[in-house]
């Protein structure tokens, strides 16, 4: 019985760092998958092999653990190596164009559409 | 009336959209950072290479006008042939420089320094690259110019070292003073 009890324990304790772990890998993929490579551009990090990707994956996992959430990471990483390195750029003066042209085709678009259509 | 306007407008749109496109495969579409914006961590601890010290950039900054930190590694090519300009660069007495030896075996790097000459007055290892990163670069060689005074970047470098580059160095650190 007390063998049993300590192979569940142990069990236990294995499943629960693993689950952390997992959790932790997970939001590294998170991150990295939002970053743009530097050097294979076209590539967001978490694709790419190249030795900064990897070297980046490792800086994001470190800020992780040092309890630092996503928003502080991205910061971070803006400061360094500027607004591009994220895929998902703020709306700024030069970058409203990127945001709102596409809002402005599909509501065209539909404008467009709804003419054909009630003219029939 | 209307189908020539319609004409005109067509065909204009394609001669734009022709240029526009045109415009774009000349272009090289690389980014590079801005470079001398960005803002240096003082306190990022790295190891030493020829001992097994932990330091502190603040620590290694010293009262020098200058710092210039180098990334380097055995394995990278054209940081041999920026080799010469660096040792070159330390014969001036206003600079110091300091290298950062990027993913690299240790025994590779110091096997380095032994067969083309050390210019750098400490040299620290990046093991992971992590270090790299904190500093905002993202490859080697890379090579970094500081006022030690204002603690600011004056300019910095990706990619090896040339005569023209060279020549930028020692005028700015020529004009600072």
């Amino acid at each position: 019985m007390k063998i049993k009890i300590l192979i569940l324990t142990i069990v236990y304790l294995i499943s629960f760092f693993n689950f952390s772990y997992a959790a932790n890998s997970e939001k590294v993929d998170k991150i990295s998958k939002n970053l743009r490579c530097l050097i294979c551009q076209g590539q967001s990090v978490y694709d790419s092999q190249s030795d900064f990707a990897l070297s980046m994956k490792i800086l994001i996992k470190n800020k992780i653990d040092e309890g630092k959430n996503d928003e502080e990471i991205y910061n971070f990483l803006k400061i360094k190596f500027g607004e591009w390195i994220v895929y998902d750029p703020e709306i700024k003066k030069n970058t409203i164009l990127l945001w709102v042209l596409p809002l402005f085709l599909f509501v065209f678009g539909a404008i467009l559409i709804i003419r054909k259509v009630s003219i029939k | 009336m209307i189908k020539n306007i319609k004409l005109i407008a067509l065909v204009f749109l394609v001669i734009l959209s022709f240029f526009t496109l045109l415009k774009g495969l000349n272009k090289t579409n690389n980014y590079s950072p801005d470079l001398n914006s960005s803002k240096i961590d003082f306190n990022f601890k790295a190891k030493f290479l020829y001992s097994n010290e932990e330091t502190t950039l603040n620590e290694l900054v010293d009262d020098k006008d200058f710092t210039i930190i180098n990334i380097w590694a055995s394995w990278c090519l054209p940081c041999r042939d920026e080799h010469p300009f660096l040792l070159n660069l330390n014969s001036s007495n206003k600079l110091n420089i300091i290298g950062i030896n990027y993913k690299d075996n240790e025994i590779n790097a110091k096997k380095f320094i032994k067969e083309l000459g050390n210019p750098y007055s400490k040299i620290i290892v990046d093991p992971s690259g992590v270090n790299s990163i904190e500093l905002g670069a993202y490859g080697v060689p890379e090579t970094i110019l500081i006022n030690n005074k204002s603690r600011t970047i004056l300019k910095k470098y990706i990619g090896p070292l040339d005569d023209q580059k060279f020549a930028e160095l020692k005028m700015l650190i020529k004009n600072e003073n």
